[in-house]
């Protein structure tokens, strides 16, 4: 069992009370980075630890905050982006339902050391259930004096809301999110400037994700030095990974980073191995949007190496033999998932959500699902994968947000890992599409 | 509740909870709660948000209608039409798939008689495949209003499932309780 930083007391009966939180060291934080600590000492501390975004892109944490502008007479806001949208992410949502605290004195934390005093939880819409477990544990904090005015007498005021979404993926990109929280469509906005300069109601503003901001409260109390020890290399720390698929055991698991992707995939302490029995066939690692990889890719690396659990070892040779940590959803596939189906899937999924602003998005993400849908269902032409790669390439980089890169990198490393499968689908449409039909080779072809 | 839909009577409860969600956001930023609002409104009034209920939406936060109509089109938590007593939001998404989520689709088309987006005929339930709902580790599975109902993995849980629908109850907003 490796240490546990965020999840040490979520099995506690009651701990998404104060009373039982601060029972088991909570709000700790709140007291010495108020009492004890400047603002800026706090900033350092986060940017010692080398505590990276948990939300996907895994920017230092630390940095982004040193970005803030910071003139007097205008205020300053930390967003928590609580917006998880991410197919295969659901860390978030599980930490915020069991323990809202760890949010919110996170919360509270984090905002001293920004000179914010108004911040919100932007949640989305769908998880109304924890936007009220929240906003009960954000009265308690209230009543206790953890928020408001001169907040344990440190003279340090903070309001904090939670503000829901209304069901739209775009919304987790931090412009979008913004726009969102202004009552507007979830339009991306260009950059620059950053939200750091323009950002909440054209004010400076953070934002971070849960597992970011719920992390900084064991940072505060511990150091950031000893945060750094924790991990390997520049993957400092746990990381929350949601495991879901073809595996015994999903859920949520902490781990140290750098724990072996194998040991993950089939440790009874973590995924319990493939279920039914079965083979594993590929992973996607980082949530939908990051580059699946097949099996002999995601348990080594190019040079023959175990893979690991960190930002660098799960990204090591790039997209062409390897893939990204991204949000931490690890979504498994056995040997009877069909890899075509499943990437039509993902560009449904990512058509559905392009907000319509930019034309490759919006339409290439169309074209894509369309192509695919036709493959799939046995109307493909051999053309047709190629076309693929070629729209994915034109979207690819070509759009004022990343959801374009989320939409292109699926379906350009399903054709790269697993073109045999695609080309067997447009040979064999009688076969490939009869009930239950899966294409078996190539499973334990190297492709590096 | 309020009685009929062209009234446009919001509940002294839904105003006084929009009031508070206005009252996060700093003074001229009143638009903010635009979102909240709609969530308010559609649970107030059977589900769905028509334009009449989107004009006095606009009243309230002294922004223009056409401000709320291009938010509500938007978001795909609204609808824009008269849904049943239960809304079936069904995951769709990869990692719901690969435990099954296609074949809760076709349990529930197939046992309520309808197609994805319809209503069955006793306008008990309405059928909408959604994208992720961040369950990926307990699907295949699906929403009604504020409540997932996970695992739902054979016939007999969607049994199940069905039967304690039909005997229950619109749940009472968390706001107005």
């Amino acid at each position: 069992m490796g240490l546990k930083i965020l999840t040490e007391h979520i099995n506690v009966p009651g701990i998404e009370t104060l009373e039982v939180y601060r029972k088991h060291g909570g709000y700790k934080s709140v007291e010495k980075a108020l009492k004890t600590m400047s603002p800026a000492e706090v900033v350092e501390e986060v940017k010692t630890s080398g505590l990276r975004g948990r939300g996907g892109a895994g920017f230092p944490a630390g940095m982004k905050w040193s970005f803030l502008a910071k003139p007097e007479g205008i205020p300053r806001y930390l967003v928590c982006n609580a917006d998880e949208s991410e197919p295969g992410t659901f860390k978030d949502r599980w930490y915020m339902e069991k323990n809202p605290h760890g949010l919110i004195e996170g919360m509270i934390t984090s905002s001293y050391a920004l000179g914010a005093n108004t911040s919100y939880i932007y949640i989305r819409g769908e998880l109304m259930f924890i936007l009220r477990i929240l906003e009960k544990a954000i009265a308690e904090a209230y009543a206790a004096g953890l928020l408001g005015k001169n907040i344990l007498g440190s003279g340090y005021d903070l309001d904090l809301h939670v503000a829901p979404g209304g069901g739209a993926y775009i919304c987790g990109e931090e412009t979008a999110l913004l726009e969102s929280l202004e009552g507007k469509r979830g339009n991306p906005r260009n950059k620059p400037p950053f939200p750091a300069v323009k950002g909440l109601f054209q004010s400076p503003t953070v934002v971070n994700n849960v597992e970011t901001i719920s992390s900084v409260p064991w940072i505060v109390n511990n150091s950031g030095a000893e945060y750094a020890k924790i991990g390997i290399g520049r993957s400092t720390g746990t990381k929350l990974i949601s495991a879901s698929g073809n595996i015994n055991n999903p859920g949520v698991y902490e781990i140290e980073l750098g724990v072996p992707v194998e040991e993950f995939i089939y440790s009874d302490e973590y995924c319990g191995g493939i279920w039914k029995g079965r083979e594993l066939k590929a992973v996607v690692p980082g949530g939908s949007s990051v580059p699946i990889l097949p099996k002999n890719l995601i348990l080594k690396t190019a040079a023959g190496e175990n893979r690991l659990m960190s930002y660098e070892s799960l990204s090591d040779g790039g997209f062409v033999t390897g893939s990204m940590l991204g949000s931490g959803a690890f979504i498994v596939f056995d040997e009877e998932q069909c890899i075509v189906r499943n990437t039509w899937n993902y560009a449904r999924f990512y058509h559905h959500e392009s907000c319509g602003q930019c034309s490759p998005c919006r339409e290439g993400t169309g074209w894509m699902e369309k192509v695919l849908h036709r493959i799939e269902y046995g109307h493909g032409h051999q053309q047709d994968i190629d076309l693929l790669v070629s729209v994915a390439k034109q979207i690819e980089g070509n759009t004022i947000c990343p959801l374009g890169d989320a939409a292109a990198w699926p379906v350009a490393a399903a054709i790269r890992h697993f073109r045999e499968e695609f080309e067997w689908h447009i040979k064999h449409p009688k076969e490939a599409t009869a009930p239950g039909a899966v294409y078996r080779g190539q499973l334990d072809t190297v492709t590096a | 509740m309020a009685e009929t839909i062209n009234e446009v009577q919001f509940s002294d409860a839904a105003l006084a909870e929009m009031q508070r969600y206005i009252s996060h956001y700093p003074e001229g930023r009143q638009k903010s709660a635009l979102l909240p609002i709609l969530h308010i409104a559609q649970a107030e009034f059977g589900g769905w948000v028509s334009p009449e209920v989107m004009d006095k939406i606009a009243e309230i936060l002294d922004i223009q209608p056409i401000e709320v109509y291009e938010v509500a089109t938007f978001y795909t938590m609204f609808n824009l039409k008269p849904v049943g007593k239960h809304v079936l939001e069904v995951c769709r998404t990869g990692p719901c798939c690969l435990r099954g989520a296609d074949e809760l689709i076709d349990t529930l088309k197939r046992k309520l008689n309808i197609e994805e987006g319809e209503t069955s005929a006793d306008g008990m339930f309405t059928l909408k495949p959604v994208e992720c709902l961040a369950s990926c580790g307990t699907g295949p599975m699906l929403q009604v209003r504020e409540l997932y109902y996970e695992n739902l993995d054979s016939e007999a849980r969607v049994d199940e499932f069905l039967a304690m629908m039909r005997q229950k109850e619109h749940e009472t907003p968390a706001w107005a309780k």
